[in-house]
C-alpha cells in the first residue's frame, strides 16, 4: 500500500475541479431548496447550460442565420470573458423557461418539471441535427475550448506536485479560480439571506400562503431565486468544463443533480458552509474510497471473488451511501444543521 | 325600509351604525368592504351564496355561524385565497378585479388564518419583521448593500419589539416561531398582520386557545384597532366575546347571509336560534 501517494491523492480529488464544479452546483441547489423550498431537480440542466454556452461560443462560435456567406463576428470563436459573460443570460432564460409554468403550482411540479427538463436538454446535445445547426458536439460533445483560458494562465504549461499527486498549471489555475468563485458565490449568498429579501425567500420556504398574507409577491421571489441560485449551478458547469477541457453530455446527467443534492444535505441544506463543508466531505470519502480501494484490489488484500479492478468502482458509492443512510438517521439536519431547527417540522 | 323590530331589552347600535335596518345586506353609511353576489361551490356543496352584504368602516365586525357555514370560505374569497364561482366584491371604494392576496394585503387588507400559519423556522421577531410592508430591503439589489435598508431595519424593530411587548411575547422574540404554544402562536400572527398598519384586518377565531385572562387584554387591542381608526372583522364562536367588543354582528348559515344586527339583537332573532339549534342545542347565544 502506498499510503503517500493514497492521502495525496484523496486530498487532491477532495479540493479539485469536480469538487469545485460540484458545490457551485450545490450553492445554488441551497438558494433553491436550502432556502426558498424549490424542488429543483434540474440542477444538471443549468450546469449543462453554462459548460455548452461557454464550449460552443469560446470554441466555435454560432452559424448566425443570415448571415451570408463567410463567417461573421458570431461564426468566430468568442474570447474566453464574452463567453463567460454569455452564460449569465443563458442560466436565466432557463430559469425563466422553466419557472413561468411551474413557479405558481405545487411544489412538486417544479421537481418534475426540472428532472425532465435536464433530461430533454442532455438527449437533445447528444442528437445530431442540433449539433449541425450549433456545433454541440453530438455525444462526443465539445474540446479545444479552453485555449483563451490558457492564454491567460501564469502557469500554463508548468507541472506541480501536491507530496504525491502531480497535477498541471492549467489545473492549478482553474482550481485557484474555482475557489474564488466558490467565496464570492458564498459571500453573495450570505449578503442576501441576512438582508430582508432572504426573510421573505425563507418564509415562503416555511409557508407561502404565510408571505402572501403579508403582502409578499411570492411568484417574483421564486423566480428571483430560480434565477440566481441557476446562475450558480450554471457557473459550476463551466468550471467542469473548462478543468476537464471538455464538454460531453453524459457528464450532466441526473447524476450530476443527485450528487448536489447528496453533499448540500451532507452539509446541511440552508447554512452558507454546507455546500462547501458537504463537498469537501464528499470527495474526501470518493477520491479516498476509490484510490483506496484501487491499491487494495492491486496489492490483493481483499477477497478477489467479490472486489476486482472492474468493479470496485461502484462499491465506494455504496459506502457513500451507507454514509448518508447513517447521517439521515443519526444527524438529519446535516453536519452542520441547526438542531434547533429540524426539532419541528413544516406543519 | 321596512326595519325588523329590535326584540326587547337590546341595545340598538350606536355610532354610525344607529338607526339601520336588522336585516342580511342591509346598506352602511361608510362601508369599507361590499360583497356582491359571492359565490363558492365544492362540488355540490355551496359554501358560499352571499347575495349582499357591507362593512362598516372603522367598526368591528363579528362574522359568526354554526361550523361549516362558510365563515373561513367567505374569508379566502375576500382576501384572494380562493376564487369565487361568481361575483365580484369592492374594498376600500374600489372593486377588487383580479384578486391577488399579495396585492390586496398591499392595500391594506390583511388577514390572520384559523389555522395558524407562523414560519417555524423563523424567530418570533423575523416573523414580525416580515410583516411590515414597503421595506426597501426587500428587492434583491437593495439587499445585497445594507446601507440601504439598516435604518428602516431599526424602525422596524422597535415596531415589531413594541408589538411584541403590547402581546405579552417580548420574552420570546429570539425563539424559532415553532417553539411557541398554540396560543402563542395566535398572538404572534395577530400582531404579526398588524405590522402591515392595515385598514382592514380581517381574523379568523383570534381567541381560540387563547387562554381567558389574556382574552381580555386581546380584547383591548382589538378595541385599541378601533380606536386608531381600522376596521376589524373577526370570525368567532364564543358569544361573550361577540357581545363584548363588536358593534355589528353578521350572521352566516349554509353558505347565506342570515341575519345582522347589533349584538343584542342576535340571540333574539328565530332564524338566528333556529340555524344554531341545528347543531348546538346548549349553545348559549346570550339571550337575555
Ligand atoms: N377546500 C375545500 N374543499 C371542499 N370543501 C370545502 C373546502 N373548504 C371548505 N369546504 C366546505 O365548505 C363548508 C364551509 O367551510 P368553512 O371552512 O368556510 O366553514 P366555517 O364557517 O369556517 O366553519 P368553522 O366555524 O368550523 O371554522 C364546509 O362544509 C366545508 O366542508
Ligand atoms: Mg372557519
Amino acid at each position: 500500500m502506498n499510503w503517500p501517494l493514497i492521502i495525496s491523492n484523496t486530498l487532491f480529488t477532495a479540493i479539485g475541479v469536480q469538487a469545485i464544479a460540484f458545490i457551485l452546483a450545490a450553492i445554488g441547489v441551497n438558494m433553491h431548496f436550502g432556502y426558498t423550498g424549490l424542488l429543483n431537480f434540474g440542477q444538471a440542466a443549468f450546469a449543462a447550460i453554462g459548460a455548452y454556452t461557454f464550449a460552443i461560443l469560446a470554441g466555435t462560435g454560432i452559424p448566425w442565420p443570415g448571415s451570408g456567406d463567410g463567417p461573421g463576428f458570431f461564426e468566430n470563436p468568442w474570447p474566453w470573458w464574452a463567453a463567460a459573460l454569455a452564460v449569465l443570460p443563458m442560466a436565466t432564460f432557463l430559469a425563466l423557461l422553466l419557472g413561468v409554468p411551474t413557479l405558481r403550482l405545487r411544489a412538486d411540479y417544479l421537481a418534475i418539471v426540472t428532472i425532465a427538463a435536464a433530461e430533454i436538454l442532455r438527449q437533445a446535445l447528444i442528437a445530431p441535427k442540433l449539433d449541425e445547426r450549433f456545433n454541440t458536439g453530438g455525444a462526443d460533445g465539445l474540446q479545444g475550448f479552453s485555449s483563451g483560458i490558457e492564454g491567460i494562465n501564469p502557469w500554463n504549461g508548468q507541472e506541480f506536485r501536491l507530496w504525491k499527486q502531480p497535477f498541471d498549471g492549467h489545473q492549478a489555475f482553474v482550481i485557484l479560480v474555482g475557489w474564488i468563485l466558490i467565496a464570492v458565490c458564498s459571500a453573495l449568498v450570505w449578503l442576501l439571506m441576512r438582508s430582508p429579501w432572504g426573510r421573505v425567500l425563507k418564509s415562503i420556504r416555511e409557508d407561502e400562503d404565510a408571505a402572501r398574507s403579508l403582502g409578499k409577491n411570492v411568484f417574483a421571489y421564486k423566480m428571483q431565486s430560480l434565477v440566481i441560485g441557476g446562475i450558480v449551478g450554471a457557473l459550476g458547469g463551466m468550471v467542469f468544463a473548462i478543468g476537464g477541457r471538455a464538454a460531453a453530455p453524459n457528464d450532466y446527467s441526473t447524476a450530476f443533480t443527485f450528487f448536489a443534492w447528496t453533499l448540500l444535505i451532507l452539509g446541511g441544506a440552508g447554512r452558507i458552509k454546507g455546500p462547501i463543508v458537504g463537498g469537501l466531505i464528499f470527495w474526501l470519502i470518493i477520491g479516498f474510497t476509490e484510490v483506496f480501494l484501487s491499491q487494495a484490489t492491486r496489492n490483493a488484500l481483499l477477497p478477489g471473488w467479490r472486489v476486482n479492478e472492474n468493479n470496485f468502482g461502484l462499491l465506494r458509492f455504496m459506502f457513500v451511501g451507507l454514509g448518508l443512510a447513517a447521517l439521515v438517521v443519526f444527524r438529519p439536519q446535516g453536519i452542520f444543521g441547526d438542531r434547533r431547527e429540524q426539532a419541528f417540522d413544516v406543519r | 325600509m321596512s326595519a325588523d323590530v329590535p326584540s326587547a331589552g337590546a341595545t340598538p347600535a350606536g355610532g354610525p351604525l344607529a338607526g339601520l335596518a336588522y336585516e342580511p345586506g342591509v346598506k352602511k353609511p361608510d362601508p369599507i368592504l361590499i360583497a356582491d353576489g359571492l359565490r363558492r361551490s365544492f362540488g355540490g356543496l355551496v359554501a358560499v351564496d352571499v347575495d349582499h352584504v357591507e362593512f362598516q368602516r372603522g367598526c368591528i365586525t363579528a362574522l359568526i355561524g354554526p361550523n361549516g357555514a362558510g365563515k373561513t370560505t367567505f374569508f379566502n374569497l375576500i382576501t384572494g385565497f380562493d376564487r369565487p364561482d361568481a361575483g365580484g366584491w369592492e374594498f376600500d371604494g374600489k372593486p377588487v378585479g383580479k384578486a391577488n392576496p399579495y396585492r390586496l394585503a398591499r392595500a391594506g387588507m390583511v388577514r390572520t388564518f384559523q389555522l395558524t400559519k407562523s414560519l417555524t423556522r423563523l424567530s418570533v421577531l423575523e416573523n414580525m419583521k416580515l410583516g411590515a410592508l414597503d421595506q426597501r430591503g426587500e428587492s434583491v439589489f437593495a439587499g445585497l448593500i445594507r446601507p440601504m435598508w439598516s435604518q428602516q431595519e431599526k424602525e422596524i424593530e422597535q415596531k415589531a419589539d413594541a408589538l411584541l411587548e403590547r402581546f405579552k411575547l417580548g420574552h420570546m422574540r429570539s425563539e424559532f416561531a415553532g417553539n411557541l404554544s398554540g396560543g402563542q402562536r395566535k398572538l404572534l400572527e395577530m400582531a404579526r398582520a398588524l405590522m402591515a398598519d392595515p385598514k382592514l384586518i380581517m381574523l379568523d377565531e383570534p381567541m381560540a386557545g387563547v387562554n381567558p385572562a389574556l382574552t381580555q387584554s386581546l380584547l383591548g387591542h382589538v378595541k385599541d384597532l378601533r380606536a386608531e381608526g381600522r376596521s376589524v372583522i373577526f370570525v368567532e364562536h364564543d358569544m361573550d366575546v361577540v357581545h363584548d367588543i363588536s358593534d355589528w354582528v353578521v350572521v352566516m348559515a349554509e353558505g347565506r347571509v342570515l341575519a345582522e344586527g347589533p349584538p343584542a339583537s342576535i340571540g333574539a332573532n328565530q332564524d338566528v336560534i333556529d340555524a344554531y339549534l341545528g347543531t348546538h342545542h346548549d349553545l348559549d347565544l346570550g339571550a337575555p
